[in-house]
Parts: structure tokens; sequence; C-alpha cells
């Protein structure tokens, strides 16, 4: 580790934390495993790939429709499950839980149940410019289905967005204010607090994209006050295609369910049906209960472990990682937030990112390239991509200093 | 799997100095090429006389190997008739996907064999490809959609 002084002291047992994940362990191309692709998929603990495990090969059943123990047990850890999710985020009740495929899904549910229904020709969606594709597609589809206007609050070239400049397009006709906690492609902290605020206080509807933020800072769905509140698993530490979506209940029990089928019924005739309440209600056909299952464990692995220590950590590697990649000639951080979360976007000239992702990868370090399903933020930086290093509590500043080594012998393959 | 292998002295050349680079107008074709994993765009612009290539040029913005393939494909099929240009990437598609394929008398376009061996690249090396071929097979050249490696 370089001479790079930390802002503050703490605690944190790194490699006990690797030793929870046996992916860590494994070389590439002969290299040491550095995974630095945690924005786009955290690995597993043993905790969660046990769990899995044992419920696979134990108790698999389909839940809430059998009398038999297997079934009963599933549905008991299914339930669970939930249940260790509304303390995570801290929701009112378990009615409040809606277990979907993942952040894409939460937010298409809400662009359909609860947007399409209200909007008529002329009213606004209010997003932010550095959304994931997945929090802008879903609006433009419910625009065009209803004629309502999608606008967006603009982003400054450090990819800060200022509470000032959102609030100043909130108007009479803003329906639904939506936003990232954290931006996917620049690591921006949004102040969400304040935003979510700002609508309140004008009668708008608030969703909160919490894909990046959920893994990096303890999340308070009470406190933050907003309406939906969306976040992957497999980000989170847990399996894929399972998610999150959390409601206000008294908005979820206004809403229409936006899949029909079994699970979400009360009663069935061919003249009506009676519908399920929540969460059941927006939960139609069997679900990915060992997703569910999974990610329940994933929360619990992280509620054991000291997240302040772990969170602490991942500011020290932002630190250092920003440290240490600019002081890199033609290294270009590109997103400078004064809050940002733990990932560092980067470009360095003469070497593109593709061809930077392959040099490191033969060293065995994983980032992300491409444009992140951030369009928009690129063509803002007039990149058509980036690198980007993402971080989560497992990862050393020694993985940071062989990324820095890497990205200057790719350097000095194009020079 | 070598580096060296795949960033070759001609390929790491030609993506510092693409040959064929810019616009050329008027021209008889022009076809865009996307590859929407990595963000990669080019266009591919032709200018026929009778069935052969009289001129080609492209532009865009990729990454080493794609700008280098491109670069090595304007050089190699100028003054190629169309069916010599077809099969000329015919060859190259075996070469970046089959590693019994030959490599011989493929002159410089032999430094992309060195692809075969980075999956995840292929698609880099074979949009303009692609794009070239789209433009030759069109019925109205002038009218040719955007082609896609997805």
């Amino acid at each position: 580790m370089k001479n790079i002084a930390l802002a503050e002291e703490y605690r944190f047992d790194v490699m006990s934390a690797r030793r929870d994940f046996p992916v860590l362990a494994r070389l590439v191309h002969g290299k040491p495993l550095a995974y630095l692709d945690n924005g786009a998929s955290a690995q597993r603990p043993n905790a969660v790939i046990d769990c899995v495990d044992d419920y696979e090969r134990h108790t698999h059943a389909n839940i809430h429709r059998g009398v038999h123990t297997l079934s009963q047990e599933a549905t008991a850890l299914y339930e669970s499950a939930r249940d260790r999710l509304v303390r995570f985020i801290h929701a009112r009740s378990r009615h409040e839980i809606i277990f979907v495929r993942g952040t894409t899904e939460a937010i298409n549910l809400v662009a359909q149940s609860y947007a399409r229904p209200i909007l008529k020709s002329g009213d606004e969606i209010l997003i932010t410019y550095l959304e994931h594709h997945a929090n802008i597609v879903p609006w433009q589809i419910v625009c065009e289905q209803t004629g309502a206007k999608l606008v967006v609050a603009p982003m400054d070239e450090r990819g800060e967005v200022h509470a000032d400049a959102v609030e100043a397009l909130m108007s009479g006709r803003t329906r639904l204010f939506a936003c990232a906690h954290v931006s996917n492609a620049l690591g921006t902290v949004l102040p969400v607090r304040r935003l979510i605020a700002a609508a309140k206080a004008r009668g708008i509807v608030t969703l909160i994209d919490g894909a990046q933020a959920v893994p990096h800072m303890p999340v308070d769905v009470q406190d933050l006050g907003c309406d939906f509140y969306a976040f992957s698993g497999h980000k989170l530490f847990g399996p894929t295609g399972i998610g999150v979506l959390y409601g206000r209940e008294s908005l979820l029990e206004r809403m229409p369910p936006w899949q029909g089928g079994g699970d979400m019924i009360l009663a069935v005739t061919f003249g009506k049906t009676t519908y399920n309440s929540l969460p059941y209600k927006f939960e139609a056909g069997t679900p990915n209960i060992s997703g569910a299952i999974g990610l329940g464990a994933a929360v619990e692995y992280l509620e054991r472990m000291d997240l302040p220590g772990a969170h602490a950590h991942e500011h020290a590697l932002l630190a250092y990682a920003s440290e240490t990649l600019s002081q890199i000639d033609d290294l270009r951080i590109v997103g400078t937030a004064k809050d940002k979360a733990s990932l560092v976007s980067f470009t360095v000239a003469g070497v593109h990112p593709h061809d930077l992702g392959t040099i490191l990868d033969e060293d065995g370090i994983a980032v992300r390239t491409g444009h992140h399903c951030a369009m928009p933020v690129m063509d803002y930086f007039k990149l058509a991509a980036t690198a980007r290093a993402s971080f989560a509590f497992y990862n050393t500043f020694e993985e940071i200093d062989r990324l820095a080594t890497a990205i200057q012998r790719a350097r000095s393959i194009f020079a | 799997m070598e580096l060296n292998d795949l960033y070759r002295d001609v390929i790491l050349d030609h993506n510092r100095r693409p040959r064929n680079f810019g616009v050329l107008t008027p021209a008889d074709a022009s076809v865009e090429g996307f590859n929407p994993m990595c963000g990669d765009r080019l266009t591919v612009r032709l200018k026929m006389a009778g069935d052969a290539i009289a001129d080609i040029r492209f532009e865009g913005q990729g990454c080493a190997i794609s700008t280098a393939s491109a670069s090595l494909m304007t050089e190699a099929v100028k003054g190629k008739t169309r069916a010599d240009a077809l099969a000329l990437f015919d060859r190259v598609h075996r070469l970046l996907t089959d590693d019994a394929a030959p490599s011989d008398e493929l002159g410089k376009l032999a430094a992309l064999s060195g692809v075969r061996e980075f999956p995840a690249r292929v698609k880099c090396a074979s949009l303009c490809w692609h794009t070239l071929a789209s433009a030759l097979q069109s019925p109205d050249p002038q009218h040719v959609p955007a082609v896609s490696t997805e």
C-alpha cells in the first residue's frame, strides 16, 4: 500500500470477511482474482450458498398451497426472509415488502401499476440525468401509454445532481419523482432525503432506485420518507433473480395488481376475482423461493457482521482508489461528486475501456467496461464507455495497487 | 492466452494510425454498425466501380481491435469485386472463430488470429465486416439499416 493517508481510523477484519466468500480464493489466468465488479453483481458468502443448498436438498416445495411438511417449511422460510427484509430497511410491516425479480421489475411494477392508471396527458414524471436505463425506460413506456411527459433534472460536470435544480422542476403537473440513491455509472450519492422532502411537500409520490445504495449504507425507508424503494438481491450478496419493492402500504392498497395468476387471488370465478391481500396481491405465480430465502440469508449475514466497520473500509477503499488512480498519467476519473459511494469510473487516454478490460482480466482483475446501462451519462461526458472499478467490503488496498499496476501495463502496450 | 498475441504490432499500428479513416463523399453505400455491448459504433462508406469496390472509408469510435480490424479490412477489400470481398469476409470470420482455420494468403489480416483466444472480443473484430457485408448485399445500398452485433 502506498503512502496515502486515510481520512479516518477504523477497524475491520478484511481477511476474515474474505474467507466467507469462497470465489475470492480462485485464480483467473493463473492470478488471484481481484473482483472489482461488485456494482454489476456482488459475490455470495458461504452463509447464502449453504442456506440455498440446504433448502434445495431438504425443503423445497411450493409455498402457500400445501398442507404437507415441506410446503409448510418452505413457506415459513420464504416468509421469514420477508420479515428479515422488513427489519433490514425498516419498513412498517411485511405488507410493504414485495418480492420481485430485481430493481428493474420493481420499477416496472410501479410504472404500470401505480403510474399508468393515474397519469393523464400533460402530467409529468421527473427523473434525473444520471439514472440507469432501468429508471428511464419504464417511465418512457408509461409516458407513451398515457401521454404524460418525462422531465429530466440536470447533472453537473462532477456528476452531481443539485437539489435546487431538481426542485425547480417539481411542478403542479409532476405526479411522480424517481431517482437513484447512488449512481451506478458515477458513484454519486444523491441528496435523496432532501429531494424526497421537497417532493412530499408538493404531494409528489417518490421512488428511489436503491440498487447501488443498499450494499454500501444503512437504508431506513421510514426515515427517508419515500413512497417506493427498489433494490436487487444479487448486488447485496444474495442470489440473482430476486429483489425487493418496498411500497408504502396505503399506496400499495390502492394499486391494482400488475400481473394476474395464482397466489395473488383469494377467490376466482369466471365472473369475478377477489385479489389477495398485501403483499401477495403483487406476487402472482410461484415466486423465486430459493432466491428469496438466499436473500434473507444475505441480509442475516450482513446483520451479523460489523457493518459500520465494513462501510468505513469501503470508504477507505474509495479514497485510496481515487488517490492512487488519479496519480496515473492520462487517467481521468469520471464522476467526482463530493459524496460518492464505493466505485470509480475512469478512462485512460489512448486505451479504449474494452481493451483495458481485456488486459486487466489477464491479470485476474475483474472490472466492468462499457456504458453501464447509463447511455445519457456517457453522452453527457462525450464518452462511449468507461472502465469502472466497484468495491465491496472484501476488497483490499493491495487489489487497488494491482489495478493501478495493470493500468500502467495497458498504457505501455498502447504507448 | 497471450496479450502479445492479441495486441500484435500490426494491430497496434492500425489502431494508432487507422488507414482509410474518414468520410467518403459522395458514397454509393453508407452503413452504420453498432456493438451494443461495448458501445462501439462505426460507419463504412463505399464507392463502387461496376461490381468492384473503387474506394472505401470508415469512421467511428471503438476499441483497438475494432479500429484495427476496420482499417485492415479497408486495405484488403479495396479494388476487390463484391463476391471476392464477401469470400474474404467468410475466411476472416473462420479465422476469428475456428482454431483450425488457415491464415495463409490472408496477408496482414492474419494478425487478427489472436482474437479467437479472446471470445469476448470476436465481435469487436467482426463488426466492420458485418457492416461491409450488409452494404455489399443490400439491394438498396443508400438505405441500409444499421447493423448490430447482438
